[in-house]
């Protein structure tokens, strides 16, 4: 690890002001640090070298509040445990609340905030060990899971350069929600949807999102949910808990007289980012659901699968993945996150 | 004086663990628990490639860094030397080599250094700032062991390729184990203290004793100058037995340096260098005949080792006895691979071993057509047909019977996903399986007390299985005495030479020990009645009185009046008086007996097709091992072992670049264990047959046949639900895949019909020209 230096701030102002002053020549020198539960590790590991560590958790953004809207607001700083038990959100919101459930355990999500989640980087396990060449890490360096062991990693959007998943469950919760990422910077505020908040890797995986240098995250809104409708998350792995999506999926789903009128699909753990499967849902959108029209959803976004030498599986499990998700959506039902 | 067995209050009945409440109040203290005034801490360097030669290190930029003290390496950490390896000393060390010994790299991870400074963080940062030159080769990574391998036979028995060439039915199949790595939740540690010559370690082993003679030897010291204490252990499921490289950098910096030194490996580390169980690789032949009788069986197998060092995982050490067979071979051979010494790991041979032959088994009896209960049944030996002797005890028929009926097994009806329940489809799978029986030499003391306590020191030790207790228990038993007046000493190699915790022996060592130290007390006792005031005892000849259950009494009126042994001691002005016990060790003799415990596996899967999810609900577990002392201690120990063995079926195994030979998933987060959501419903029965061959209680260990087994019954249940034969451990996602969701073989795999991105490996830039800086 780095000697670095430590601030902690009270105020908004302040943690853009030290952000700015610090975030100097190379990216990654100023990072904040929230529940930690990310960037400690990287660091620990000499992946992130900070020279600066601005603590933004005396920050007022540990609220969930209703917005005029009928939607949701949830401050950046509010931990992840927190935000999935939060009634509310899990009874509009169900499938955000599944997402954090199934993700890491209860004792990462009582530190891990919506911010930080979002952030969240790479399981690559070359990115996360300096003895391996990595685009993402060091660009220009080389993809060293190309070839090599890349069973968890990316069918979906990946390039010549990477083909890291994001590791996140929240964010597909999220992109299925359809929320926005509000921001904050010295120019002052912005909201980005969150289907344009995440880059693809192309040739700049260490390009992650649209996040400026030193910009804060303050919180994530959701729209009111679509009426009548339903959400759900279910996850693929390999064993019941604490391990990361091989593939997962949520689904947002409005039936009304044998039709679909409403849907909403993003999957996790293929993609390089949050995968929003617009084609699937156009494929289902009007349509009488069944199996034969839940196959074919399925098909219209994995067509553009391009597996790696050890995750081929991954196309066959998200095609599941998703077919089971759809039904039991269809259905009313869901699984039980939690341990 | 014999042991008496009948109407105990101790021994054979539910006992919580007299270190319970230190363990879980935090006031245990375990090894990286131990603090000195002036300590430092040593953090580990090691190699960036996996094989091939350290050129030079650069240490100036590590030695200049705040708080560091020292930077010590091959040319100035002073002469470590390699301990003589003597089977019949019974010294076990799996890594022979000295660290920093030379400059050759045989795996990733082999230290090439240590950085010592004032603080754990600056030490560590000392350490990433070591610069090494290398020379670097290609690291030797495959796991496709058996190919182009010769095998030597160790045993054979009739000719069982022509035997097999004659069986109507046949299996001829090779299974796969993977590297799996113990983590013990507790980390290597080690904190070294020198007063003067003499060296104090703290440290994490499974044995005080054989820990003294290797470090003794290691740092060139005589045996009295060397003390080693655990007083508590975090598990070591064999993973620390053997002393590694790390113990010896931190005692010879201590020692260097003149200050106590802790030293706490990485997890990263303790994958990297400090054993595992290796990669196995084992082919088993069957033959049987249209009566459901093997006529021929083979087991050869190979299993990785490290360039340097021997280590076999003896798979079929079961085969040869574990069924009636007229015709049996079996060889082996070591495969050297570019990876850190391999090590005893929870059943070692038995474990990988069992999965093989079991899963044979049960493909056996689909081939036969025949229920795989009743083939086990019906090729039951009447003796150990590889040596030609009784057993001395072997009840599996009666653990298979025991175990079907708790389970359920007349329900089943074999055809594949034949079976529901709440819309899973069930599996149901079956596995037996055998490990050695017999005992350490040990010695032991025993102090009786005026005060009525007693105290019983063994230089043993507690790895979490509950060795005080028993301890207390034996004691506590005899003397007629609660436990919680019996103190037990234990974890500190000054105390009179204990068993080492492997191989399930401790308490079976124990107890004949126990029982002669005891003798020994009790005779004293008899002596010491002719000091006694009243003239009924001084007059008395000693061959007229004895001590039952701690009173002193004569013999002719077993019950007339007794005198305690602490009124004995109180009324001849005695503080406390001892007696000692030695017990010899059964592993290098020649047996008359074949002594074994035994194990029935039965396990329920459920699996669902829809979304590949394949869980463990339900297992069965019978253990056939003489006497259960402590029956909660007992059970505790099996179901950790059915645990770890859903995690070898279902999750684990470390896995390697072969571009490196890193080990790629060296956390607990990516070495995928069984969770609590994992573990299925468990449920233990102890047939609780005595074997009094082994020693009087009848007592044999527990600890590894719990294990071995389970995977099998797994594997052989996940085929039953999905029809699916998975011969590489462990089962995952992706084999289950090849299947569609009815059940029916996919021709291709699925994705083979999708294109595979165009990309050539990126070459390695920074670290892969051989001798670029690292
Ligand atoms: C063992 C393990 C298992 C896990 N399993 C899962 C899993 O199964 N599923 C899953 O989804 N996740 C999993 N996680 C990841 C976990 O969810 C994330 O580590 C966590 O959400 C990060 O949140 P944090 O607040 O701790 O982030 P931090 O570590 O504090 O920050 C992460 C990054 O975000 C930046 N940052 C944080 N807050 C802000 C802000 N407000 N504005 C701008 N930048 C900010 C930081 O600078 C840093 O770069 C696991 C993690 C671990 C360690
Ligand atoms: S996939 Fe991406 S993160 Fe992983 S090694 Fe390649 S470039 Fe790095």
């Amino acid at each position: 690890m780095r000697a670095f230096t430590f601030k902690q701030v009270a105020r908004q102002e302040e943690a853009l002001l030290l952000s700015d002053a610090h975030a100097g020549a190379s990216p990654g020198e100023v990072r904040f640090i929230a529940g930690g539960t990310t960037l400690v590790d990287l660091m620990k590991l000499n992946v992130e070298r900070p020279s600066v560590v601005i603590d933004i958790n005396r920050l007022p953004l540990d609220k969930i509040e209703t917005t005029p809207d009928g939607g949701v607001r949830i401050g950046a700083l509010v931990r992840n445990g927190d935000c999935a038990h939060h009634p509310l959100l899990q009874s509009r919101y169900p499938a955000l609340s599944q997402a954090l459930l199934s993700g890491a355990s209860a004792q990462l999500r009582n530190m891990a905030t919506t911010g930080g989640n979002l952030l969240q980087r790479t399981r690559c396990t070359y990115f996360r060990d300096t003895v391996w060449t990595c685009n993402k890490r060091v660009p220009g360096s080389g993809c060293s899971a190309i070839g090599g062991a890349n069973r968890m990693l990316a069918i979906l959007g990946a390039s010549e350069h990477c083909i890291a998943t994001n590791p996140s469950d929240m964010n597909v919760a999220l992109t299925a929600l359809e929320a926005t990422v509000h921001l904050q910077g010295k120019e002052g505020e912005r909201s980005v949807a969150i289907d344009e908040f995440f880059h693809r890797p192309g040739t700049t995986p260490h390009i992650e999102n649209v996040l400026r240098p030193g910009e804060l995250i303050t919180a994530v809104s959701l729209p009111a949910p679509a009426p009548g409708s339903r959400s759900l998350y279910l996850k693929l792995r390999d064993r019941a808990t604490y391990e990361f999506a091989l593939a997962s999926a949520a689904v947002v789903l409005t039936a009304a007289s044998g039709r679909i009128t409403h849907v909403r699909l993003a999957l996790g753990g293929v993609g390089t980012v949050p995968w929003r499967a617009h084609e699937a849902e156009a494929a289902l959108l009007g349509k009488g659901p069944s199996p034969e029209i839940f196959r074919r959803a399925a098909e219209a976004v994995l067509q553009h699968a391009r597996p790696q030498s050890e995750n081929g599986f991954k196309v066959e499990l998200a095609r599941r993945c998703i077919t089971h998700a759809l039904t039991t959506a269809v259905a009313g039902g869901g699984e039980q996150y939690g341990s | 004086m014999a042991v008496d067995t009948g109407n105990n209050t101790l021994i054979g009945k539910p006992q919580s663990r007299i270190d319970g409440p230190v363990k879980v109040s935090g006031q245990a203290r375990y090894t990286s628990d131990y603090s000195f005034s002036g300590m430092l801490y040593a953090v580990p360097v090691g190699a960036t490639i996996a094989r091939g030669k350290l050129l030079s290190l650069d240490t100036k930029a590590a030695e200049a860094m705040p708080g560091v003290r020292a930077v010590f390496h091959g040319g100035n950490i002073g002469k470590l030397y390699r301990a003589s390896f003597l089977m019949a000393d019974l010294v076990l060390l799996d890594e022979k080599r000295p660290p920093l010994a030379d400059n050759d790299i045989n795996y990733f991870g082999q230290y090439i250094a240590v950085a010592v400074a004032e603080t754990f963080e600056q030490a560590t940062a000392a350490a990433d700032a070591v610069e090494a030159r290398y020379a670097a080769e290609r690291p030797v990574m495959n796991f496709d062991l058996l190919r182009g391998t010769e095998l030597k036979q160790s045993d054979h028995r009739g000719d069982a390729v022509k035997a097999l060439a004659g069986s109507p039915v046949k299996v001829d199949e090779v299974y796969s184990t993977p590297v799996q790595t113990h983590n013990a939740i507790e980390l290597h540690a080690t904190v070294a203290v020198w007063e003067g010559g003499n060296c104090t370690l703290y440290d994490t082993v499974q044995g005080v004793g054989n820990h003294q003679l290797v470090m003794t030897q290691r740092l060139g010291i005589e045996r009295e100058q060397m003390r080693v204490i655990t007083r508590y252990l975090g598990s070591g499921f064999g993973g620390k037995i053997s002393a590694w490289g790390h113990c010896c950098l931190a005692a010879a910096a201590a020692r260097n340096l003149d200050r106590p030194v802790k030293l706490v490996l990485s997890r990263r580390q303790a994958f990297e260098s400090a054993g595992h169980r290796p990669a196995t690789q084992q082919r088993v032949q069957l033959g049987a005949s249209a009566e459901v009788k093997l006529v021929s069986l083979q087991h050869d197998y190979v299993n990785t080792t490290a360039m340097v060092e021997d280590f076999t995982e003896y798979c079929a050490e079961a085969s040869p006895f574990l069924y009636s067979t007229a015709n049996m071979s079996s060889s082996s051979a070591l495969a050297r691979r570019t990876i850190g010494a391999a090590t005893s790991m929870r059943g070692p041979g038995a474990v990988p071993g069992s999965f093989a032959l079991e899963s044979a088994m049960d493909e056996l009896a689909y081939q036969l057509r025949v229920d795989p209960v009743a083939l086990r049944h019906r090729n039951e030996p009447a003796l150990d047909e590889s040596m030609g002797i009784p057993f001395s005890s072997r009840h599996l028929t009666e653990a298979l019977n025991a175990g079907a009926e708790r389970f359920g097994w007349s329900q089943r009806t074999p055809e594949v996903g034949s079976m529901k329940r709440d819309g899973l489809t069930l599996g149901w799978g079956v596995a037996v399986a055998a490990w050695g029986a017999g005992r350490f030499a040990s010695s032991a003391t025993v102090d009786l007390r005026a005060d009525g306590t007693a105290r019983v020191s063994c230089g043993t030790q507690d790895i979490g299985t509950g060795t005080y207790t028993v301890l207390a228990q034996l004691v506590g038993e005899r003397l007629g005495i609660a436990m919680d007046r019996v103190e037990v000493a234990i974890g500190d190699s000054n105390l009179p030479a204990g068993p080492l915790s492997g191989g399930s022996l401790v308490t079976s060592s124990l107890v004949p020990a126990i029982s002669r130290a005891l003798d020994e007390a009790s005779q004293r006792l008899v002596t010491a009645a002719s000091l006694l005031p009243d003239s009924r005892w001084s007059k008395a000849r000693p061959e007229d009185l004895e001590v039952v259950k701690g009173r002193l009494g004569l013999k002719a009126n077993p019950s007339g009046p007794a005198l305690s042994f602490s009124e004995v001691l109180q009324q001849t002005g005695v503080r406390s008086l001892t007696g000692t016990g030695l017990s010899d060790g059964t592993i290098l003799e020649k047996p008359k007996l074949s002594k074994h415990c035994f194990s029935a596996q039965f396990a329920e899967v459920t699996w669902q097709p829809e979304i590949a999810r394949l869980r463990v609900s339900r297992v069965v577990t019978v253990i056939d091992s003489g006497r259960i002392i402590n029956p909660k201690a007992g059970r505790n120990q099996i179901v950790g072992a059915v645990v770890m063995g859903v995690g070898m079926a279902l999750f684990e195994g470390t896995e390697y670049d072969p571009r490196k030979g890193v080990a790629l998933n060296s956390n607990l987060a990516d070495y995928v264990m069984t969770t609590h959501a994992d573990t299925p419903d468990i449920d233990v029965i102890f047939l609780d047959c005595p074997d009094f061959e082994v020693n009087e209680l009848g007592a044999k260990g527990i600890g590894e046949i719990g294990m071995a087994g389970v995977a099998g019954a797994i594997a052989n249940a996940a085929y039953h639900a999905t029809g699916i034969r998975v011969r590489e451990l462990p089962i995952r996602i992706e084999a289950l895949l090849k299947r569609n969701q009815t059940g029916r073989e996919l021709k291709k795999e699925p994705w083979q019909t999708h294109p595979t991105t165009k990309t050539k490996p990126q070459p390695h830039r920074a670290n892969d020209s051989p001798d670029a800086p690292s």
